[in-house]
């Protein structure tokens, strides 16, 4: 298939997902917990390190399965929090009141314990950094077009736990130093309920092209210029980059919040191609 | 039911196929729009998972697994494309 069929038959897509070839594949993979902390009063992090894990790009995810005595498995998807090579793989789990798997990673799981993973997960919801040397001896070709494509700025949107696969892309960019302008929305019930508190607001301090607007819903740290309340169209107006820039947008939290934040978009003028959804259902 | 996305099924898909299928972009019979299954809906209840297109919700592919064997169709995908690079 020539270059400019591919063109064509892509042509839907405005920003293709990774070549088969380019993503290493899954598979399942035993994991062992180096740290947990508490990430809020109700989420942990957990740390693993996952024997034979062939890395992962920002924004994929994992799936997984706890087995009880009796034979009895529970699989669970959980977006990772961290990017790169190596084999060390950051979760940030919330508790869910009704969860089965959720409660026991949260308050159960001890360092040195065991789990079933498999993955890396998911080559769609990724963002990866500008390849600069690629860029550079791509040119003006069609390998050029793809390039300048990649270097479209970003706009990240996260409700509530949907932030941990919008850290891994945020921390990515920081981590490559990569200029493309980064500009994160996130909503999130009170002060106390922000995963990643410390790291998103030093990325925010540390960069130029890096930007955090936070929405909360429940309660406003003292002070605070907005009242609390859901995202509204207004406000998702003035936070995003507008849709004259072109921005990729990534957008994860329950389906609910996923869907009312994507109309708005495509109501202000966002292409639909242009937009990624991660849908967690609940709530 | 709530939904959630095709990326959701990237795991179970990912047990029967060599790529991720989720990525490749598939042309609803129903009405004809393209896009990746990532974008579809899935559904999924004990019985198994059924993905649906985005514009027109008809049913693209069923997934149902038990211990020893799985069921997957693309009732209605009338084709997909995969990128070789």
């Amino acid at each position: 298939m020539s270059d400019a069929s591919t063109a064509t038959a892509t042509s839907a897509t405005s920003e293709p997902a990774p070549a088969l070839a380019a993503m290493p594949r899954a598979g399942w993979h035993v994991a062992t917990v180096v740290a947990t902390r508490q990430e809020t009063a109700k989420a942990a992090r957990l740390e693993l390190d996952v024997d034979g894990w062939p890395g992962n790009a920002a924004g994929q995810h994992l799936d997984l399965r706890l087995t009880a005595p009796d034979g009895y498995t529970v699989t669970r998807s959980y977006s990772i929090a961290s990017s790169g090579p190596g084999t060390r793989v950051v979760l940030a789990v919330d508790k869910l009141p009704d969860g089965e798997v959720s409660p026991f990673l949260v308050d159960e799981v001890r360092v040195g314990d065991r789990l079933e993973v498999h993955g890396p997960l998911g080559a769609f919801f990724v963002w990866r950094p500008v390849d600069r040397g690629a860029v550079r001896a791509a040119g003006d070709g069609a390998g050029g077009a793809a390039s300048a494509l990649r270097a479209r700025p970003v706009q990240l949107i996260a409700g509530g736990s949907g932030i941990v696969p919008l850290f891994a892309m945020a921390t990515a960019h920081a981590e490559a130093r990569d200029l493309t302008p980064f500009r994160m929305l996130y909503s999130v019930r009170t002060p106390d309920d922000l995963f990643f508190a410390e790291e998103l607001m030093a990325l925010a301090a540390a960069s130029d092209v890096f930007r955090l607007d936070l929405v909360y819903t429940r309660r406003t740290p003292d002070g605070w210029p907005n009242l609390a309340g859901r995202v509204t169209r207004a406000a998702l107006a003035a936070a995003v980059l507008p849709a004259t820039e072109r921005p990729i947008v990534y957008v994860c939290g329950s389906t609910g919040f996923v869907e009312r934040v994507a109309s708005w978009l495509i109501e202000l003028g966002h292409d639909a191609r242009d937009i990624r959804t991660e849908r967690f259902g609940g709530i | 039911m709530q939904h959630v996305d095709g990326n959701a099924i990237a795991g179970p898909l990912a047990e029967f196929f060599a790529f991720d299928v989720t990525t490749a972009v598939a042309r609803c019979n129903g009405c004809g729009s393209v896009a990746e299954l990532a974008r579809a809906m899935v559904y999924t209840s004990p019985a198994g998972s059924v993905l649906r297109c985005a514009s027109c919700e008809q049913v693209l592919a069923t997934l149902v697994e038990s211990d020893d064997r799985a069921w997957i169709g693309f009732s209605g995908v009338s084709a997909i494309e995969v990128r070789r690079r």
